[in-house]
């Protein structure tokens, strides 16, 4: 196999040092993660690679030479070099080498057996630059090692690429190491120049546990509120059910219960869920205080209010029409006239009692509906919520005729197909579930049929006053589906996400990809790999 | 050491394949078709404006020119940038994978690539379309089950070249399959 050489992009211009990193045998292949810089006492580096690999149980050791070329060739540094094979042994010994003048490099690898130089080993050396900091920050490593995994069980089936990222992950505490440290050995990686960090995402860090501690207790103490006994009896149970304002409040609970939660998130994929949710409930909240400033300016509650009993008003007077409609001839149909009389009056008196029930309300709708308005702050999916639940409210009369046509529909239905069977002969066998031939006497046929006839020449009217009422049913329906659909929009869209697609594209990386870099014959092969961004991959709904 | 040698793909169409082998045991074979000929993109402007001028004259509104024209410029740019593809590249190197990367003409890059312990062999299939014709594929292997395969990746799928074409780069994939092999079978 080709021994492939992973090299950190930051260590290209560095000055000529050891290579520190972890040989992966079973890909053949060794990933440098920092180069230890002149002038170092053996011992020392021992030591601290001894201390990494205790901390961060990655085999870190100490893979071979890197040289810099800047000024003239120094032949005594060639062979000092080679000298270090006998100190720090390792299998293979690798001697990269960047010559001053020329972009192109070479590689040496050594293996024990042979004491000479083999020189047909340097064309199967392949030089892949990786870039640490993107390969740290992309999360293209598996999730951590549970802890009670055994110390020695380092290579965890995750094979190929993803070992590698694993490796650079996990030696964290070797990037700690910077050149302002008056440590004895200088190292050379991504972090030698300082640290990367931010005071704000520390200052954050320090102040999220006891915070959080505290939200998740008041959390804790409002689920359990909302989780006793006394929401179970029968009248509240029934109104949290059918009310879509206690689910989204139940929803958001439980989101911002999730977010508090003193645990860490365990992958990134669940990171990022509870960063979504994040965003999503302060979205949200931000909506909902900008809906409350624009609701209270210029007493729009006011203006409302005024315009609501008006309109209900409207509506009744609306349907009043159309059920005098449908008692004179609808669209030219000829209704049954008495049966239509005592619907239509049904109905009639039935939008009365409404009106004044909502002209009974119609003071205190100011009162109510700025108490609701207050709620806004707690969301803008809230007041969605509670607008769609007054909708369904005002339309409860609507709903009511729905339900009054349905059931006459559907009792006419019955009694029309089991007197229709009493017209052929058969009947029903609700033991045996099928229907069987029966023979009546002849009153029974006599009546069966007289009823038969009647229910069939009442059908078109009932049938016409279910349809009218299931359409307007339906009207109110979509309505009501529509704002749910806008609630469950902003609930979902993981916004996080697609701002880190748009700033930070390399941390949601999926995949990696290479490129051949310039290449000249009998040097070895040079890859650089990059990592590919996907939206898709860390898209957890 | 570089070479391009001219093929035909499935419709008739003219089609350039670029071998590239950098080392014995990494190559590069890029596949370039026809560019977007400037006679077509003129002859389907064309035909959307005099349909727009037609219903102009008709309706006599400009809401229908200015429309027309939106059409005609977001069309080319979708196309460009989501359809038509200039380039496809299949890179193998021995013991690292495969990647297989499609260039669009608006310079857009879409890039796969498949671990070498993952694939199990690369093949040349035969399909029945109207005729019969074959196509480039990589297998991959079950994770669970390393003798069966689960699934099967088609290469070239959007310049389609012919079995002539094919053949040369199945052989040169071969050869360093066959290298991968014999290698990773010796200990």
């Amino acid at each position: 196999m080709v021994l492939k050489a992973f090299f950190p992009t930051c260590c290209a211009s560095a000055d000529s040092g050891l290579l520190v990193g972890r040989w992966v045998p079973e890909q053949n292949s060794a990933v440098v993660l920092a180069v230890v810089h002149f002038p170092f006492i053996p011992i020392q580096v021992k030591e601290l690679l001894a201390q990494v690999q205790k901390v961060s149980q990655v085999h870190v050791a100490v893979l071979g030479t890197w040289c810099h070329r800047q000024q003239e060739p120094k032949e005594s540094l060639g062979h000092f070099l080679e000298g270090l094979g006998a100190i720090f042994s390792h299998d293979p010994w690798l001697q990269l080498c960047r010559e001053r003048g020329t972009r192109f490099w070479s590689c040496k690898a050594y293996h024990q057996v042979s004491t000479t130089p083999d020189k047909s080993i340097e064309d199967q050396v392949m030089l892949i630059f990786y870039d640490q900091r993107k390969v740290l920050l992309s999360w293209l490593h598996p999730p951590t090692v549970l802890p009670d995994c055994q110390a020695g069980d380092t290579t965890a089936s995750a094979g190929g690429l993803a070992d590698i990222f694993d490796t650079v992950a996990r030696s964290e505490v070797l990037f700690q190491n910077n050149q302002f440290d008056e440590g004895p050995v200088r190292l050379s990686h991504w972090q030698s120049e300082g640290v990367e960090a931010s005071i704000l995402v520390e200052l954050t860090k320090q102040a999220s546990g006891p915070v959080c501690l505290l939200l998740a207790s008041l959390l804790s103490l409002l689920s359990a509120v909302s989780a006793c006994r006394l929401w179970k009896l029968w009248p509240l149970s029934f109104i949290r059910r059918k009310l879509s304002t206690c689910e989204q409040l139940q929803h958001r609970l439980k989101h911002l219960s999730l977010i508090f939660s003193t645990q860490k998130a365990q992958s990134p994929t669940q990171l990022m869920k509870k960063a979504n949710m994040l965003v999503s409930v302060l979205i949200d909240v931000a909506l909902g205080l900008l809906l409350l400033s624009w609701l209270h300016n210029n007493n729009r509650i006011g203006q409302l209010a005024n315009a609501l009993v008006p309109v209900a008003d409207r509506v009744a007077e609306e349907l009043q029409h159309l059920l005098q409609w449908l008692m004179g001839a609808p669209a030219g149909l000829k209704m049954n006239r008495a049966l239509d009389q005592v619907l239509g009056r049904f109905f009639l008196y039935h939008i009365h009692l409404w009106i004044s029930y909502i002209h009974l309300m119609s003071p205190f709708i100011e009162h109510i509906l700025w108490h609701v308005g207050l709620s806004a702050c707690l969301g803008m999916t809230v007041a969605l919520s509670i607008l769609s639940d007054i909708i369904a409210l005002l339309t409860f009369h609507i709903y009511c005729f729905y339900v009054y046509g349905a059931r006459l529909y559907c009792l006419k239905i019955y009694g029309l197909s089991s007197l229709w069977r009493l017209f052929r002969g058969k009947k029903w066998n609700v033991l045996r579930q099928r229907v069987d031939s029966c023979s009546y006497d002849l009153d029974q046929l006599f009546i069966g049929t007289l009823l038969f006839t009647i229910l069939v020449f009442l059908l078109p009217t009932t049938a016409l006053y279910y349809l009218v009422f299931t359409l307007l049913r339906l009207l109110v329906v979509t309505v009501q589906g529509m704002i749910h659909l806008l609630v469950d929009l902003i609930n979902s869209l993981p916004l996080y996400s697609l701002g880190l697609r748009l700033c930070r594209p390399y941390r949601l990386a999926a995949g990696v990809k290479f490129r051949v870099l310039e290449q000249e014959a009998g040097r070895p092969l040079r890859l650089l790999m990059q990592g590919i961004t996907v939206l898709c991959a860390f898209l957890p709904l | 050491m570089e070479d391009e040698r001219s093929f035909l793909d499935i419709c008739g169409g003219p089609l350039t394949l670029r071998r590239r082998y950098y080392s014995s045991y990494c190559r590069e074979f890029g596949l370039s078709s026809a560019r977007l000929s400037l006679r077509s993109v003129t002859a389907v402007t064309c035909t959307v404006w005099l349909v727009a001028y037609g219903l102009f004259t008709l309706f006599e509104n400009s809401m229908i020119l200015s429309s027309a024209i939106f059409i005609t410029i977001l069309g080319l740019l979708g196309y460009l940038h989501f359809v038509k593809i200039d380039q496809e590249t299949l890179l193998i190197i021995d013991s690292l994978g495969i990647q297989m990367t499609s260039s669009y003409a608006s310079g857009k890059e879409s890039t796969t690539f498949i671990e070498m312990d993952k694939v199990k062999d690369v093949i040349v299939n035969e399909a029945i379309y109207m005729k019969v014709i074959y196509y480039l594929c990589i297998l991959l292997k079950d994770p669970v089950k390393p003798h069966e395969i689960s699934q099967v990746v088609p290469v070239f799928q959007s310049t389609k070249p012919r079995l002539d074409c094919l053949i040369e780069v199945y052989r040169s994939c071969q050869e360093i399959l066959a290298r991968q092999k014999a290698t990773s079978a010796s200990p």
